[in-house]
């Protein structure tokens, strides 16, 4: 088992998917405070049919480029959720939920036509719906180490800029932040970690990379800073992790051990997390329900005691 | 009946169904419960083959019924400790498909359930797996097991009309009346679940989510009355499939992909050209009128 890990290939996908997860646990929680967090699992489906467009167009499997595909017509998706929320009163669950669908059912059609051309079928642009790690030859990895150095070192530089864009945008907005600049800024990070993380992981549970190392990491501490950087550890570790377990087997996907191990992290988080966990909340209520009960005690003593 | 005739009739009746359901799915604000549910059904199938070692289709629904249900427990057990519902539905719909892959292609692998298939349906094949219906003849087993499902989701709609309507405008004038509304709440997911999977063969888990949404979505822009609601959203539906079918056919592509592509088409066009609630009319109307009517 530990002989796998030393071999190359296996340390060279553990180290992206490994970064791949802290971009994504760190966005994440920009997410989860943004209250979109399905708005990945949308952005991720509209992904599909730019990756197909752009290997038809180029007719090679160029990562980059079809990471560029995948990045529009993500944007494309989500700018028809907003135009949709915003122009009419579907609500936006229901927009996402028809984005995603129908630009999924496009990708799946020009899926069917890129496979009839000639090398289509050998391309591994189905790994683009289910992800496997695996496969990733040696570019693949550096173009989605860089892009996601990237996301990850954009959104510790704005630190402060996030947190007032997220917690106090009227503020933000009297000390000169661009409101919309930030939105837009947001919208591409958020786009461009899913568009890198679907290689590994795949459309499907790449929504599950986002939401659920920021989730964990918000029963362990108040503070938004320590939220970022345990979400990211969690999604870092997630990732690594999930990509050894999948590598000791012969065919064993890759994503859905890494979503395994983080809904591992999530149920530990949710019964043990310092903040709100289940325990911890049965504790602290146990302990009410005494120094009350001793209160009373007390009260009532004292009140015999004037009594008498 | 010719062989295309199945295949527009079974994808009808997937659009009838999905239809009906989806317009409570829309007016209940749980649309994106839809593509939990469709992906959760993959892990209840998969487990219904364990079970029976065969795929069959009443172990299928039991499957996917079962898959549902769970599913809709753990968000609303989840939403009780104070996770918010759009996380919680994406935590309990990854992790429950990830254990439904990792099933597949671990122990079943190979066999008659593929993800791929499972995924992005293969209704090229219906007609070739028949079965015999006394009185009727021959006709394929999934467009029988459509009918059945159609059949029960327009028995319980109507059975329960008057609940329904109640429970999904006023959920606490509903509790206040008696009407138990967490019964009802977990009766729709059962006939959400039901629809999905009889609908898995046909069109894939996730376009049935475009059938569910979309069309309702569409008919929700038309008009204000439930009824006339249910009526539109059945027939955009059935008129998805045809035009998706003729799609399909002109670029020789995935069938199930086109009629996703013609429900969306279908909304876009009402989000343009709808009388009350669409872009252009809300462009022309008189701008006193428009204020009236958004007060």
């Amino acid at each position: 088992m530990l002989s796998n890990l030393l071999h190359i290939n296996t340390l060279w996908v553990m180290a992206s998917t490994m970064i791949l997860g802290i971009a994504a646990g760190g966005i994440g929680c920009l997410a989860y405070w943004k209250r979109q967090n399905l708005m990945s699992d949308a952005l991720s489906h509209a992904a599909l049919p730019g990756v197909v467009v752009a290997f038809l167009i180029i007719q090679e499997k160029n990562l980059l480029l079809l990471v560029i595909g995948a990045a529009l017509s993500a944007l494309l998706g989500a700018f028809f959720i907003q135009w949709f929320t915003s122009a009419s009163r579907i609500t936006e669950d229901t927009a996402m939920g028809m984005t995603l669908s129908v630009f999924y059912g496009v990708g799946v059609m020009l899926l069917a036509i890129a496979n009839r051309s000639p090398g289509g079928n050998q391309s591994g642009l189905n790994n683009f719906i289910y992800g496997q790690a695996a496969a990733m030859v040696r570019s693949d990895v550096i173009t989605m180490v860089v892009l996601a150095a990237i996301v990850i070192f954009i959104i510790f530089i704005a630190f402060k800029e996030w947190k007032l864009f997220l917690f106090d945008p009227d503020f933000a907005k009297g000390i000169g932040l661009s409101i919309r600049g930030m939105n837009v800024l947001y919208t591409i990070v958020l786009v461009t970690t899913i568009v890198i993380g679907i290689q590994a992981v795949g459309v499907i549970l790449m929504a599950a990379m986002l939401i659920i190392p920021a989730v964990s990491a918000r029963y362990w501490t108040h503070s938004f800073k320590m939220m970022i950087l345990l979400s990211s550890v969690i999604g870092g570790a997630s990732g690594a992790f999930g990509t050894w377990v999948s590598s000791t087997g012969s065919g064993l996907p890759t994503g859905p051990f890494i979503v395994l191990t983080s809904a591992a992290v999530f149920t530990i988080s949710l019964f043990f997390g310092k903040e709100h966990g289940i325990v911890i909340r049965y504790i602290q209520f146990k302990m009410q329900q005494r120094s009350s009960r001793l209160d009373h005690q007390q009260v009532m003593t004292e009140k015999g005691g004037r009594s008498q | 009946m010719s062989y295309s005739m199945w295949i527009i009739l079974t994808a009808s009746l997937v659009g009838l169904s999905c239809g009906l359901i989806g317009v409570f799915l829309i007016l209940r604000k749980q649309a994106m419960m839809a593509d939990g549910i469709s992906h959760t059904v993959l892990l209840g199938i998969v487990l219904a083959y364990m079970v029976t070692q065969e795929v069959s289709g009443p172990a299928m629904l039991i499957g996917g019924i079962f898959a549902g249900i769970l599913t809709a427990f753990l968000v609303q057990t989840l939403s009780s400790l104070k996770v918010r519902h759009d996380a919680s539905l994406g935590i309990v719909f990854t992790s429950l498909f990830a254990i439904g892959v990792i099933l597949i292609s671990t122990s079943v692998g190979n066999v008659h359930l593929d993800v791929k298939h499972a995924l992005m349906g293969e209704i090229t094949f219906i007609p070739f797996t028949t079965m015999d219906i006394p009185l009727i003849g021959s006709i394929p087993k999934a467009t029988a097991l459509l009918l059945l499902v159609l059949l029960v989701v327009i028995f319980f709609i109507v059975a329960f009309y008057k609940e329904w309507k109640i429970t999904s405008f006023d959920a606490a004038l509903a509790a206040s009346l008696g009407i138990p509304v967490i019964f009802f709440h977990y009766l729709f997911m059962t006939l959400v679940s039901v629809t999905t999977v009889a609908s898995f063969d046909a069109v894939g888990a996730i376009l049935v989510v475009a059938m569910l949404i979309t069309p309702a979505a569409a008919a929700y822009l038309w008009t204000d009355k439930l009824i006339v609601m249910l009526f539109l959203s059945g027939g955009f539906g059935v008129l998805s499939a045809i035009i998706g079918y003729w799609i399909a056919t002109w670029l020789d592509t995935s069938i199930s992909g086109s009629m996703a592509l013609a429900t969306g088409c279908i909304f876009f066009v009402t989000f343009l050209l709808s009388p009350k609630h669409g872009l252009i009319s809300r462009l022309v109307r008189p701008a006193e009128l428009r204020e009236e009517q958004e007060a």
